[in-house]
């Protein structure tokens, strides 16, 4: 086992570890830090297979926007101390047995599929490609999916600043207007 | 000339030839980090002792001046003070996260001198997305302060980590949309690569009103994210005693103040790197007169002295900040970021594209 392996091991460890302790620990703030291990843990994969670009996205996306709102959201609920209460014996054995049969059928799946080494010389992913390919009106380009998705997140922000828009003059409203 | 760049490769042949591969790098690894260790440790004795100094400057006193010379070992009897204080840990805390605050905290700083060139060669990992992955760990140390904040079952601490997280989550756009405004000059996003294209003059000169423009946005944006005043609600200590920090004592303590003088130096770096060519000397144009001359001239200069030197007087620049300007209010912090620098900092990347399309820039 070269250091390579080794390694890889050792980050996939990481990774299920803090990604179990995630789903079993009873104090929430803290699942919402073992989340964050686990999906640094990703990231640190990524790095591993030296997919850079789509390590460094992995940390903005995933560790510093969706983790820091799921911790943000915690602070605002109630009990954020308190343990949660244990969950009932009836919904752990059925919670179990979905988990163990889901992991099965993936198990099941992965022995069963024949692994093709690719003929393809590994491609060098540098930033240019990737935005080439990601405007590129061309066969296999993302220009599309692209323009469509950034028409939902503009529709998501107007939809916000609507909901977030104090109407002048409107009834209970006691906040100053800002000069 | 003498450079490090020789020194470096000697250490990795020599290595090479007397062990195998991997432990080779193993050893490689623990040389570097020993290096980073001792950096961080000689940042933090000269930077504190910098802040002292030039507060003291900005405000027309003396400051520390009796241990060592001129007060020069002071913030190593500090250090001695701190490293034998007790390390208190307030009952009813979650003592693991804790803990563990202060340690993410300095992992995220000591992650983010990875790309950082020191000269030419001396640069850890030269990665294909350097600037990117600066922007992206470093939109993690919010988690550390929140984490602090929460853990300490405190609710000025709590209070605290709030301001802070809002703050740093709202002017990292403004950070992020400054530095891609000279990403769209460079072209790349490796470290080496920006350096390389400086050659010919530095890109707060070639590229000149998108750059400055760009350049003032991201000196405001990171002190903002760096929890300096004006922009330190997060631990205003008129209002919140030491915000996120206030439970904690000691050792634990210094490791968020250390932190906090790491990261200044780092984002320090980055502007000197984007905009000022970070080890390259004063080049400029060839199209000039005696320009070549010059630029043989200027290169006698060390680039570890260039890089220092631009870093420190960035640093100096945010310090006079610090000690110059009054606090602001949360909304008006969020007011300058969402109503001025966002949009300044859009319509920037837009000019700074034009000009990059027709060829207007140097």
């Amino acid at each position: 086992m070269n250091i390579s392996a080794i390694i890889f091991y050792l980050i996939a460890a990481f990774i299920l570890i803090s990604g179990g302790l995630a789903v079993t620990s009873r104090k929430i703030f803290r699942a919402a830090i073992y989340l964050l291990f686990s999906m640094i843990g990703v990231a640190g994969l990524y790095f591993w297979m030296s997919y850079e670009f789509i390590a460094a996205v992995q940390i903005v996306v995933y560790v510093g926007g969706i983790v820091v709102l799921i911790i943000f959201s915690i602070f605002l609920t109630h009990h954020v101390g308190s343990e949660m209460e244990a969950p009932n014996r009836m919904r752990l054995g059925f919670s179990f047995l979905a988990v163990l049969f889901a992991f099965a059928f993936c198990i099941v799946t992965i022995l069963k599929n024949e692994f093709v080494p690719g003929l393809a010389a590994p491609v060098d992913l540098t930033v240019e490609r990737i935005g080439t390919q990601m405007l590129s009106l061309t066969e296999h380009g993302y220009i599309l999916p692209f323009e469509v998705v950034s028409m939902l997140l503009l529709a998501a922000m107007i939809g916000c600043i609507v909901i977030a828009l104090k109407i002048p003059g409107a009834t209970g409203s006691t906040t100053q207007a800002q000069s | 000339m003498f450079s490090l760049e020789n020194l470096t490769h000697i250490i990795d042949h020599a290595l090479n030839n007397t062990f195998n591969a991997t432990i080779a790098m193993l050893i490689e690894m623990v040389i570097v980090g020993i290096c980073a260790i001792t950096l961080f440790a000689v940042l933090g004795l000269v930077l504190v002792f910098m802040e002292r100094k030039v507060s003291a400057y900005m405000q027309i006193r003396l400051g520390p001046n009796r241990v060592g010379y001129k007060g020069l070992a002071q913030t190593a009897a500090d250090t001695l003070k701190l490293v034998i204080k007790e390390g208190f840990t307030p009952d009813n805390a979650d003592k693991f996260l804790f803990n563990l605050a202060p340690f993410l905290v300095m992992i995220i700083a000591m992650m983010l001198l990875a790309p950082i060139a020191f000269t030419k060669g001396l640069q850890m990992w030269d990665l294909n997305i350097g600037v990117l992955y600066l922007s992206a760990v470093s939109s993690v140390s919010v988690i550390g302060i929140l984490m602090a904040g929460w853990a300490s079952n405190n609710k000025y601490s709590l209070i605290g980590a709030m301001r802070s997280g809002a703050q740093i989550v709202s002017y990292e756009l403004s950070a992020g949309l400054a530095v891609l405004t000279m990403i769209v000059f460079t072209g790349s996003l490796q470290i080496s690569t920006i350096i390389a294209s400086q050659q010919d003059g530095w890109w707060i000169f070639k590229g000149h009103i998108p750059a400055i423009i760009s350049f003032v946005i991201f000196i405001i944006a990171v002190t903002a994210e760096t929890n300096r005043a004006p922009f330190d609600m997060a631990e205003a200590e008129s209002e919140l005693t030491a915000g996120f920090h206030t439970e904690y004592s000691g050792m634990r303590f210094a490791l968020f103040f250390l932190a906090e003088y790491v990261n200044i130096f780092i984002v320090c770096a980055i502007a000197a790197t984007i905009y000022f060519g970070g080890w390259m000397p004063f080049h400029i144009s060839h199209s000039i007169p005696f320009a070549d001359l010059f630029n043989k001239g200027m290169d006698f200069i060390p680039g570890v002295l260039w890089f220092t030197g631009k870093t420190f007087a960035l640093i100096f620049l945010i310090m006079w900040f610090r000690w110059t300007f009054p606090r602001l209010r949360i909304d008006q912090l969020l007011n300058l970021e969402w109503k001025y620098l966002l949009p300044i900092g859009m319509f920037n990347l837009l000019l700074a594209t034009a000009i990059a399309i027709l060829g207007w820039y140097f």
